[in-house]
């Protein structure tokens, strides 16, 4: 498997591969059959792991809802590793593979590398990912999604998480060798697009990610084996966080790249200014790669002085460039649409967006929910000394259910409906139901991550199997429970909504070939209007620049309120 | 388009609104990493993270001679110990209590030793709710004064095995 890393880039791609491409019926793109295949394979993968952890999520929800506290203790704990992994790792990690194989290939007009590797990291991957689920519900690797030492897993769990680390090194891999390939054999002229510019920082960080996941796992599942001593606690805190965190900035350039993917299928948006794009993804590579201090905030043995200047990304860097992206990509929207004559007042645009789209009305909610609740509570309790009142709290969980959930997950989930039709080239059925399932999804998160977030404020620790003994948590805290409880319920509809709608049309959609894809409906122009009439007003987008300002006021506001906060409590050093 | 290869001229500085964000987003950075070394030098509460390499076996050690040596009462077999103001007191996580019980008076400064014995454990005081990490091995010291009287809950809020969930202790403030 990893002799697959090493293979040097040979002369051409792969001999003699039978008809290579296909034009696509729908944009007249060509469609690397090789790379379709394997985007096909991985979303398929990703679904089926999106399944069983939402299985997981509604009976977790179910019993941190006191009220209806449905599952025994140790199925409790068990589920939550299974949720873990299957939603952060196999749902998330299958689907990028997807987008990565996609933004090599179709927009560049190139090639996928080499079949074989594809091959060789989706069986790690998925070998990987069934091993880890099956010591799960065995039962021998009750140590959640983290497994912090001193707990120890079975062995097989930390080689099946090894083999979907490598497995996804080695996409990795053939996705950078693509790139190569394509610019050497010149299959297209001048810089890459905006999309695969975003997947490529995704691809760059991720090898960063991996990288520590293995420097982590490895001694870790050594030590399981009865090898090698323990390592020590903290070491393993602080390289598993360079896993975990940074993995969460590889979602974000990935979610980033699909709102952009999605502005321009929907409304023909584009980038109003690429160099700022492209300047905000660069920004990502460069100042995440300490972001693992984020979890360490409240730890023993790092300083105040390290904290502080991890946690802050070199002064927040990196939160710049989702505050960049977060202009830009409602501005680019805007724009097109106010350059196709919808340009009464501040947010006249607004009504003409094609709302009846479930790619849009996603990536819409995808924007709102990962900007103005998970951005804004990550960056306020990943501020040191606020960390103080938020580690290992419910808030915790509240904040990524906003971003990976809500954002990430969200955006994945409304770039399938364009996936489906164009890669599996099926039209999806009940598309009622699919132009309502992003709403579900999207207000059932919302208020899951409300819900444990007020929860959090109030103290209620996360993974924890009832609340109730201590004795230190009242009506209020039970209340905000509830909220998660039904937000979840909602949420989790949709979930299992979308993957009816997928596997429903895989086997009942009806086929496209030869024809134009159903449309769900994009942004209609005016008479008289004109592309690019805006080009050179760089003051047009006033909705945006109305949208921003709220939101940099529900920033400070937030930001503040916690600061307020953290002076009540006991003075500590 | 996102989608496809950019004009070869893609290469231009931001204007107008975009240029105006990107220096209010600059600036709101700027004042974010100002706020945690300000905090750390005004502010009152802060994690510095002090911590001293120590085995669990001697922590637990020290543990039971300051719960012998400060003991002032008892409950439910658990000693309650009231460290000298200005004095180190020690307080031990393990599989599935908090030991031993602090009593402490309200405006004094205490330096708490937290270690465990076996697992990591989460120290989460409630209703304050002020959390902090603990690992076996480390000698985690919180220069603590507190404010206000009363009894407090410490929670676990590290996952520590089935029993996590029913891991408690206490801290009575007089
Ligand atoms: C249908 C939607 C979902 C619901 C209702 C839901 C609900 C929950 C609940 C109740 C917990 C347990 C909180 C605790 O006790 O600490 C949890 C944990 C978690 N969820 Fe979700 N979730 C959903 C989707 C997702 C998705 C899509 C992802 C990732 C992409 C995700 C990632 C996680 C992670 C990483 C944890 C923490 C596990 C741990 O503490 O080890 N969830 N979720
Ligand atoms: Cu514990
Ligand atoms: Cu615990």
């Amino acid at each position: 498997m990893s002799s697959t890393l090493t293979v040097p880039i040979p002369a051409s791609p792969e001999p003699a591969a039978p008809a290579a491409s296909r034009k696509c019926d729908t944009t007249g793109l060509n469609v690397c059959l090789g790379a379709e295949r394997f985007i096909q394979f991985n979303a398929v993968a990703a679904v089926v792991f999106l399944l069983v952890g939402g299985i997981a999520a509604i009976l977790l929800a179910l019993t941190r809802w006191q009220a209806v506290h449905l599952l025994p203790v140790d199925w409790f704990y068990r589920v939550l590793t299974l949720h873990g992994v299957n939603m952060l790792l196999f749902w998330i990690l299958f689907f990028e593979v997807a987008v990565l194989y996609f933004t090599c290939t179709v927009p560049l007009n190139a090639r996928l590398f080499s079949r074989k590797i594809a091959w060789a990291s989706f069986a790690q991957m998925l070998i990987g990912a069934l091993m880890v689920n099956g010591i799960i519900l065995k039962g021998q690797a009750d140590v959640l999604l983290t497994s912090y030492l001193p707990l120890v897993a079975h062995p097989a769990f930390y080689l099946g998480i090894i083999l979907v680390a490598t497995g996804t090194l080695t996409a990795v891999y053939n996705f950078f060798a693509t790139l190569y390939v394509a610019r050497r054999d010149r299959t297209f002229e001048g810089s890459m697009p905006l999309v695969t510019f975003g997947a490529t920082a995704a691809a760059i960080i991720a090898v960063v990610t991996l990288l520590h996941g293995a420097i982590v796992m490895i001694p870790t599942f050594s030590y399981a084996m009865g090898w090698t001593a323990q390592p020590d606690p903290m070491w393993y805190r602080m390289i598993w966080w360079g896993l975990g965190h940074q993995s969460q900035q590889v979602n974000v350039c990935a979610m980033v790249s699909v709102w952009y993917l999605i502005g321009q299928l929907t409304t023909g948006a584009k980038p109003v200014n690429e160099t700022v794009c492209r300047t905000a993804f660069l920004l990502y590579i460069l100042f995440i790669n300490l972001a693992s201090a984020h979890h360490l905030l409240v730890d023993p043995a790092v300083g105040s002085a390290w904290k502080i200047w991890n946690t802050s990304y070199a002064m927040y860097l990196a939160v710049l460039a989702s505050m960049i992206h977060g202009f830009t990509v409602p501005a680019s929207v805007e724009l097109a649409m106010r350059e196709k004559g919808h340009a009464k007042g501040l947010f006249g645009w607004v009504t003409h967006l094609p709302w009846k789209n479930p790619a849009f009305s996603g990536a819409l909610l995808s924007l709102l929910i990962f900007g103005f609740i998970g951005g804004i509570t990550g960056v306020t309790l990943g501020t040191q000394q606020i960390n103080i009142i938020a580690h290992n709290t419910l808030r915790i969980t509240g904040h990524f259910h906003a971003t990976v959930v809500g954002g990430t997950s969200l955006a994945f989930m409304a770039l399938t409906y364009y996936v489906i039709p164009l890669i599996f080239r099926r039209d999806f059925i009940w598309r009622s139901a699919a132009r309502a399932q992003p709403w579900m999804f999207g207000i059932g998160i919302l208020f899951v991550s409300l819900g444990m977030s007020f929860a959090g404020s109030l103290g209620v620790p996360r993974r924890i199997y009832d609340i109730d003994h201590s004795g230190a948590f009242g009506a209020a805290a039970h209340l905000m429970l509830g909220v998660m409880g039904i937000g979840a319920l909602l949420a989790v509809t949709g979930l299992f909504l979308f993957v009816i709608l997928c596997v429903g049309t895989l086997l009942f959609g009806e086929r496209n070939h030869g024809r134009a894809m159903a449309d769900w409906g994009v942004a209609q122009a005016l008479p008289g209007s004109r592309e690019g009439s805006l080009a050179e007003d760089h003051w047009a987008v006033k909705g945006t620049i109305a949208l921003t300002a709220v939101f940099l006021a529900c920033f400070a506001v937030y930001y503040f309120a916690n600061w307020k906060a953290l002076a009540d409590v006991w003075p500590v050093r | 388009m996102s989608l496809s290869i950019p004009a070869r001229d893609w290469f231009k500085p931001p204007a107008g609104a975009e240029k105006l964000w990107i220096g209010l987003a600059l600036l709101w950075c700027f004042v974010m990493s100002l706020m945690m070394p300000y905090w750390h030098f005004r502010g009152k509460q802060n994690s510095r993270g002090e911590a001293y390499a120590v085995a669990p076996v001697t922590f637990l050690e020290r543990t039971e001679r300051f719960a012998a040596a400060n003991k002032v009462g008892e409950r439910n077999g658990v000693p309650i110990a009231e460290p000298a103001p200005g004095g180190d007191a020690y307080l031990l996580g393990r599989m599935w209590s908090w030991y031993p019980i602090l009593k402490l008076r309200q405006g004094e400064t205490y330096r708490i030793h937290l270690s465990a014995l076996d697992l990591q454990h989460g120290f989460s005081l409630q209703p304050l709710n002020m959390n902090f990490q603990v690992l076996p091995g480390y000698d985690h010291v919180l220069t603590l004064t507190p404010t206000s009287k009363g009894e407090y809950t410490i929670v676990c809020n590290e996952f520590c095995g089935i029993g996590h969930d029913k891991m408690f202790g206490k801290i009575i403030v007089e």
